[in-house]
């Protein structure tokens, strides 16, 4: 299949009906808005149902409507959208359904801006929503990656009947890049726990997250975090980039690991050795492998960078339980960080020694 | 002799944690008997929010989902998207439809989902323990309006039939009561209208039933019947309020 | 001639079927409770009913089954 020059969203929609996504319920707000224009225009021609809901709230329970009865369906939205939707997110991880949730970030809080950030990572990482609930986040990085992750997400989520969200930002959703779609046979699981109807002596499916009975509600939560230990124990993918001999590591994901690779190489070229760790998985959180590479003598400290005010430094810390010194260079509300001021930072963790 | 009543097969037969007397039970009878004659428990979706029925999923005999407290609509919507050949109801209370539900069950309606609403007014919040709820009327005491509801304060009673026929996606809404047997009987083909409509692909169809809460109103069961007859049908008159032919 | 069964221990004693009954024959039965601690519902003069099942259309329960 020939490439295609298209912007992040596009080639999110476009890669969720490949993957057999056949019901999309979205809201219009900026940055994301493509998405669901994308699908209005091309649902429908694939025998599929778009709509535009009348909120976040209602979309994400048309969401958990669909997938209770078997649907491959999606939503997508930004920020303040998010923070709408994490009830109706909470319900579909306690009802274990599948589902795929796009977040295009914003600078935030409040209504915030409509600028590129990260902002949102604990939002997405540590549960939004009431209870104890996970949902695997995936941090795409290019337009590429963002229209291949969209295909493993919905796989994931019918794995485990568990909410997945794509978290990008408003640059990776804005910005165009050349894309292949794998175009390959997608094959959807059965679902045998989706309310199609009752049929005559089938025991009948319901669709449920109300536990009354305290040890039922608590015996739910521990099947659930069993689910949970399986997906950290296959579902961490992490890119290392020029790890071998660094003496700072770099711990971003996203927009800010495409700025610390072209960091890396200027430092390279001043002598001065950088690696990258880059989450895939924000969560499950690569916790291993920063352990690995804080293990390494030639490792000196981590840098940690984000568009915020340094949310993902905590897991990065609780992963290499402070063996290292772990910096924070970050820019937030929807400022990006430049290139000259990260190499700077690096200068300057690099002469405090 | 031959059976003339018995426990409707769309009724999974457990008994419901339904106050005694509360017309709740009788709903879900009249509903499931509709279910059955239409001859479609097989292939019917319910949707049941939080609220007194939020077990409902445990009564009606057919596949469920437990929705979110006002998102029935959506969770339907949803459903029906992916099901159109299945026949899908919402059952909500006053509190669940009327108050943070509004805007689900208007959109629901006005996009013409072809859906079935079940909406209980029974003036006030069951299960929360008696709060005042957007049908509760005018002078009525509850746990959150103690000196009687104002209109100054709290504003009036809202008419959600009358407010749902105006929405050009309405094809069926008809206002009913449960005060008496003939009443009750005429809730039961109201219900099965709704239905039909849903059926024949009409458009959105719903059916408000005016309803009792004895223990929250601090009444007998047939003294709460009675209630509803002289208090609440002078404000919410009964009969069909909008059918597309 | 007709017949009504009570199931009994469904039965709440809300005492709605008591008021709809044409023949006025339904009485609660003050002398026994079920496991609720309810006084169920019951017919004596059982030969009086008309098999009209308005007490099993009233009964939120569905307690009430009616032959004919």
């Amino acid at each position: 299949m020939a490439k295609v020059l298209m912007k992040g969203n596009e080639a999110i929609a476009e890669a969720a009906i490949q993957a057999g996504c056949r019901y999309f319920f979205g809201y219009p707000i900026t940055p994301q808005n493509e998405i669901p224009a994308y699908m209005a225009k091309m649902l429908p021609k694939v025998g599929g149902s778009f709509i535009q809901a009348e909120s976040e709230v209602s979309a994400i329970n048309m969401v958990y409507g669909a997938a209770g009865a078997g649907g491959r369906v999606m939503t997508s939205s930004s920020s303040p959208g998010i923070s709408l939707k994490q009830e109706g997110i909470s319900y579909i991880a306690g009802a274990e359904l599948p589902c795929l949730i796009v977040n295009i970030v914003r600078g935030g809080p409040g209504l915030g801006g409509i600028q590129p950030a990260q902002s949102d990572y604990f939002q997405a990482v540590k549960g939004g929503g009431h209870g104890d609930y996970r949902v695997v986040v995936l941090a795409p990085a290019g337009i590429q990656e963002m229209a291949d992750l969209v295909i493993d997400a919905f796989d994931i989520a019918d794995r485990y009947r568990n909410p997945v969200m794509i978290m990008g930002d408003g640059m990776l959703g804005q910005m165009m890049e050349p894309v292949e779609f794998a175009k390959k046979e997608v094959t959807i699981s059965e679902k045998p726990w989706a309310t199609i109807g009752n049929k005559e002596g089938k025991p009948r499916n319901i669709i449920n997250s109300l536990f009354l009975d305290t040890q039922d509600m608590e015996n739910h939560v521990l099947k659930l975090f069993e689910k949970y230990k399986e997906i950290e124990k296959n579902e961490v993918r992490v890119e290392c980039y020029n790890c071998e001999d660094a003496e700072i590591i770099i711990a971003a994901y996203g927009t800010t690991a495409r700025i610390a690779k072209n960091v890396i190489q200027k430092a390279g070229a001043q002598g001065i050795k950088v690696g990258l760790i880059r989450p895939i998985t924000l969560w499950p959180f690569p916790t291993d492998v920063f352990k690995k590479w804080a293990e390494a003598d030639h490792v000196k400290s981590f840098l940690t960078v984000e568009m915020s005010m340094g949310q993902m430094i905590e897991d990065v810390r609780l992963s290499i339980k402070d063996t290292k010194p772990v910096h924070f260079y970050g820019r937030t509300g929807g400022m990006v960080p430049l290139p000259g001021d990260l190499l700077k930072e690096i200068i300057k963790i690099r002469g405090e020694k | 002799m031959a059976k003339v009543f018995e426990k409707p097969k769309a009724l999974t037969g457990k008994p419901n944690h339904y106050c005694p007397g509360c017309t709740h039970g009788i709903v879900h009878r009249l509903v499931a008997e509709a279910i059955d004659d239409l001859g479609i428990r097989e292939n019917t979706v319910g949707v049941a929010p939080v609220g007194c029925a939020v077990l409902a999923y445990e009564y009606f005999n057919v596949d469920m989902h437990e929705a979110a407290h006002g998102r029935a609509p959506a969770v339907a919507t949803g459903i029906k998207r992916v099901l159109p050949d299945n026949v899908v109801f919402t059952y909500q209370g006053d509190g669940d439809l009327a108050s943070i539900g509004t805007a689900e069950i208007v959109h629901a309606a006005n996009r013409g989902e072809k859906l079935t609403t079940i909406f209980i007014n029974n003036a006030i919040y069951g299960m929360t323990g008696g709060q005042m709820a957007p049908t509760s009327l005018l002078g009525q005491v509850t746990a959150t309006s103690p000196y009687g509801r104002s209109a100054e304060t709290e504003g009036h009673p809202i008419r959600m039939s009358e407010m749902l026929a105006t929405i050009e996606g309405t094809a069926y809404v008809e206002r009913v009561s449960l005060h008496d047997i003939k009443n009750i009987l005429k809730a039961k083909k109201a219900i099965k209208k709704a239905f039909e409509v849903q059926i024949a692909g009409k458009g959105f169809a719903m059916v408000e039933i005016l309803s009792t809460c004895p223990t929250n109103w601090g009444m007998a069961p047939a003294e709460a019947l009675k209630w509803v007859k002289d208090n609440m049908i002078p404000y919410y008159p009964l009969g069909v309020k909008k059918e597309v032919v | 001639m007709a017949k009504v069964t009570f199931n009994e221990e469904l039965c709440k004693g809300c005492e709605l079927c008591t008021t709809v009954c044409p023949k006025k024959i339904i009485i609660m039965d003050r002398e026994r409770i079920n496991s609720k601690g309810y006084h169920p519902a019951t017919i004596e003069e059982m030969d009086k009913c008309i098999g009209c099942a308005f007490c099993a259309i009233i009964c939120p329960d569905v307690v009430i089954e009616v032959e004919k």
